[in-house]
This record gives structure tokens, sequence and C-alpha cells, in this order.
């Protein structure tokens, strides 16, 4: 326990010093205007928006499936010790948080489709910047449902396998609790569907704003 | 977020241990071992539950010392496997529960040296949760001051144990004394490492453990009444945690009688209620007994203890309803013992053919 919290202090302490080290140089050298947020927003690639929303839709809901059937398998494995009848019965609760990393799945194929080629004159167009935007915090919305998700439905399997060793009839009563914690992650699915049908839609007015099919790799970095 | 990640190191441990408590001897079992004729009866039903055929490579004429000590061998193999598997906070928690074991042990010993029985004998008695390296020097020990520097100063007992060093010589009052100063440090110690630990350990462990404490603090009490131990030094010997800490302490460190320690304790409803139970079976006739070893010669402070044992199954009981703690270990070892200790009463009932008190057992569930 000690250890850590040193660490994690002098990480905090490095990184503050870093920023202060940079930012007193830039400033005593007159360059103080390239810290500067908003270009960096503006100037940012709209693929790099609408890649790291989909990198992030499938890092959270992987790390909640992931945390969910560790929690859930530590316990069925301890509880199936002295109940072995148990094991098959629960191994639901893993397909459960299983589920969640294919919904991350499921939204991050959705999204890579929607992007595509597009000259450097038209990048940062209205729709182009409007698409990034929404694959970006589509992605995040849908990752991060799917962590909650995943831990919940993680901690109510865990609950399941071992009042389950315990009275057979708590089985399905928990499993219901576990249901409902499954359809969190549902939730995210179905808001974010409301952003990519807008990107659709975008894309389908057609207003020149993204050719399709003339990805050009050597014109935007 | 403690359910996040306590399942990483115990959650496997957690699954186990509460498989263990769910193999506890059941009512109906209970039911049936109190009907048996003999103890070849006895080891008959038990065959047919957790404990399996324990019993089967015995010579026939059945003891219940036998019994007791298979029982216990169970409970120790169970702990065991536990502590060889766990990590960090949790195997440090398990040796903290040994501790309470050692104290018994090293008090066994040293009284048992001090009315020259036999070494061999005395170190069977012991607890074997509670073994330690150096155990069997305790017999050559003759004052405070060499049991500490040659046995105790390499056992965790070791901090708990500076406290007492002032009591010059070993005698009945100076080794009880000994005893429940090394218990009220060691419940101390406990609590303030259970106090570090994540919420729901802290929660249910504070809990047990201060109960624990006033269960001490109210038996030292009814105990001190007629011997030469002084106020001040009764006071000393209270621990200072628990529920009747610190106003109720105060209160019974200047308790002259069993009436003023009601009326000390009577601002703590189940407390009151141990008190008016107890007293309730002694006028009936009935009262327990069977845990009495520790209590008063009086019935009334036997069945008292009774009471007191009921209500530590209970909350011990009570730690299982809370998922990702720490205190289920604590709690099934508590158990364990109490069912240990019902077997044994209900073998030593049949052998004394004692049908009107086979009953006094604490039930578990």
């Amino acid at each position: 326990m000690g250890y850590s919290s040193y660490y994690f202090y002098g990480l905090g302490i490095s990184w503050i010093s870093i920023f202060i080290i940079v930012g007193l140089y830039l400033l005593f050298t007159g360059q103080g205007e390239t810290f500067n947020i908003g270009r960096y927003l503006e100037e940012t690639s709209p693929y790099f928006w609408a890649l790291l929303g989909i990198a992030l839709c499938v890092g959270f809901s992987v790390m909640g499936a992931g945390l969910g059937i560790y929690l859930t398998g530590s316990s069925l494995l301890g509880a199936g010790v002295r109940a072995p009848r148990i094991r098959t019965k629960n191994l639901i609760s893993i397909i459960f948080c299983e589920v969640v990393a294919i919904y991350g799945i499921i939204i991050a194929i959705v999204y890579s489709s929607k992007i595509q080629g597009a000259s450097l004159e038209t990048l940062h167009n209205t729709a182009n910047t409007y698409t990034a935007a929404a694959l970006f915090f589509g992605g995040l919305t849908v990752g991060l449902c799917n962590l909650m998700c995943g831990i919940a439905v993680g901690t109510t399997g865990a609950t399941c396998a071992v009042s389950d060793a315990q009275n057979p009839e708590l089985f399905v009563k928990v499993l219901i609790v576990e249901i409902f914690g499954s359809v969190l992650g549902l939730f995210g699915l179905i808001g974010t569907s409301r952003l990519w049908s807008d990107v659709s839609a975008k894309v389908a007015d057609g207003d020149t704003l993204i050719e399709r099919g003339s990805f050009q790799s050597d014109c935007w970095w | 977020m403690e359910a996040l990640f306590f399942n990483a190191s115990n959650g496997f441990l957690e699954g186990v241990v509460r498989g263990y408590r769910n193999s506890l001897l059941t009512q109906n079992v209970y039911n049936n071992l109190t009907q048996c004729e003999n103890l070849e009866d006895f080891r008959l039903q038990l065959s047919a539950t957790d404990y399996g055929n324990f019993l089967a490579n015995e010579p026939l004429p059945l003891s219940t010392a036998v019994i007791a000590e298979k029982a216990t061998q169970k409970l120790v193999a169970e702990f065991n496997y536990i502590r060889t598997n766990a990590v960090a906070p949790l195997s440090t928690f398990m040796d903290y529960i040994t501790y309470s074991y050692m104290i018994d042990n090293v008090i066994l010993l040293t009284l048992g040296t001090l009315h020259e029985r036999d070494t061999h004998e005395l170190l069977e008695r012991c607890h074997p949760l509670g073994v330690f390296d150096t155990m069997p020097a305790l017999c050559v020990a003759t004052n405070v001051e060499e049991l500490y520097n040659s046995v105790l100063v390499d056992t965790p007992l070791a901090p708990y144990f500076r406290d007492c060093l002032s009591a010059q010589d070993l005698d009945d009052l100076n080794i009880e004394i000994i005893r429940n100063t090394l218990y009220k440090s060691y419940l101390e110690d406990f609590y303030q490492f259970v106090q570090t630990l994540g919420e729901p350990t802290r929660e249910s462990m504070s809990k047990v453990l201060a109960f624990e404490a006033d269960r001490r603090t109210i038996n030292i009490t009814l105990n001190s009444f007629g011997t030469e131990l002084s106020k001040e030094q009764r006071a000393k010997l209270f621990p200072t945690i628990g529920r009747l800490y610190p106003e109720g302490n105060n209160a019974l460190a200047r308790a002259e009688d069993v009436d003023t320690v009601k009326a000390c304790v009577e601002y703590i409803p189940e407390y009151k209620a141990f008190f008016d139970n107890a007293s309730k079976s002694t006028g009936s006739g009935g009262g327990g007994g069977m845990n009495g070893g520790a209590g008063g010669d009086d019935s009334d402070g036997a069945s008292l203890e009774d009471e007191f044992f009921k209500r530590e199954v209970s909350i011990n009981r009570d730690t299982f309803l809370q998922q990702f703690g720490l205190a289920v270990f604590y709690s099934f070892v508590k158990l364990k013992e109490q069912e240990v200790r019902n077997l044994t009463w209900i073998a030593e009932c049949i052998m004394q053919d004692a049908k009107d008190r086979i009953n006094d057992y604490i039930p578990l569930f």
C-alpha cells in the first residue's frame, strides 16, 4: 500500500514539473502563443477524433467485460469448490459480461463504416467535423456505459454464484437483478444510435461534404 | 469500489469459506444427534454430514475427547488451506485470528507449569491453531521476565506482553491478570488493524470486536467480585474499544455487585436482555453451563455466558450477509469452533446419559 502511494505521488510531481518547465521555456523564448487549445482543437484531424472514439469504445467495453468476468469468475470458482452443481448454471453470468464486450465491438464496426476518405480541401468542413465529434462522443458514451455495465453485472454475478451455492432458490432472483444490470449497456447502445443515424443523414444530404471512395492516403497529414 | 478489486486476491477464498460455512451442521442434524442412544449412533449420524467418516479409524469405545480432537482437526485443516492460499491483507488478518488461541495456549502452559502438571499432557491440550515453535519452552519459565525474555520475545505476542512485565511472579491471580492484559492489547491491536481495511470489513469486524470487548469487560467485572483484585487494577484490564467504552467501562470499574453491573449496562438494550434472560433461566432451574469454563462458579454467571455465546453466534452469522469483506473468515472460524463445542457437549451428554440437558447446546441457525 505504502509504496504505490509514493509511486503516484512521484508521478504527479514529475508531470507537474515537466509542465512548468515546458511552460516557462515557451514563455521566456517568446513562443507563448503556441500553447493554444482552440487552435489545437481546430487543426486536429477529424480522423483522429473519429478513430479515438472507436478506440475508446472498444477499449472501455473490453475493460468492463474483463472486470466483470474476473469478478464473477473468481467467486464462481470458490463457491463451486463445495457446491459443484452451480458451475454450469452460473456460466450465464459470464456470458452476460461477455455480451458487454460484444456491444462495444458492434458499435465499433458500425462507426468504422462511417469513416470514409476525404480530400485535403473538404477535410475541415462542417459535416466532417460533426461526424468526427459524433463518433468521438458516441464511442466514449458507449465505452463508459459498457464499463459500468460490466462492473454491475460482474458484481451481481459474483453475488449470484455465492447465493446460489448457499440456497438454489436464490439463483433466479439474483439473476433478475443481473439482467437489469446488463440492460444498462444497451442504454448506451440505443442512446448513441441516434447520433450515428444523424451522421448517415448528413452524409445522405450529400452537399458535397464527404466524397465517398476518394480516400487519398497522402493528402491530409 | 471495494467490490471491484476485492475479488482479484480474495474472491476465490471467499467462495471457499462460504462453501465451508454452508456445510455447517443444520438444525435437522442436531435434532437427529440429540436422539442418539450411544456414541456409535452419534458417529453414524455424523457420517451423513460434511464430517464424513472422520471417526472411521478410531478404536471402538469412542470418547468425547477423541470426537472433539478430530472435529478440531477438521477446522484446523480448513483454516490452514485458506491461510496457505491467502495474500497480503487476508494473510495478516488470519494471523490475527490465531493470536487469540496463542494467548490461550501461553496461559494454559504457564498455569499448568505452576500446578506442576505433565508437560506433554499440557501440550496435547493446546489449541492447534495457536501453536508456535518455542511453545514447549514455556514450561520452564518461573517468572514473568523469564517468560518474556526466553520465549515470547520472538512470537507475535511480544508487543502485547510488554504491558504486563510489571507483574512480578507467577501465581494464579497474576496469570489471570496477564491473560486479560494480553487480550486487551490483542483486541485493541486487532481493532486498529481492522480500521485500516476497506469498508465492509471494517463495519462487520468492528461490530464483532466491539462485542468481544464488551463481553470481556463484563466478565472481568463479574469474576473480580470477591477476589483481591483492586478496582484500579480491574479498570486497567478493560479493553478501550466496544460499545461500553468509555462511560460503561467507567461505571463497571466502580461496580460492587451483580445488580450494579446490570444497571451499568442497562443503556444497551441487548446487554440488558442478557441479564434479564439469564436471571429468568436460573429462576426456572434450567440454564446451560456447557460453555461455563470461563464463567464464574455461580449458575448466574454460567447462563449469562450462554447468552453471550448466543449473541456471538448471531453476530457472526450476520457477517455472512455482506459480500466482498474479510469478516467472513473470522466468523467462519468462530462458528465452526462453536459447532465443535456443541458436538462435544452433545457427545458428553450421551456418554453420561444426561438427556435432560442435551438440548442446552447453542443453535447455529
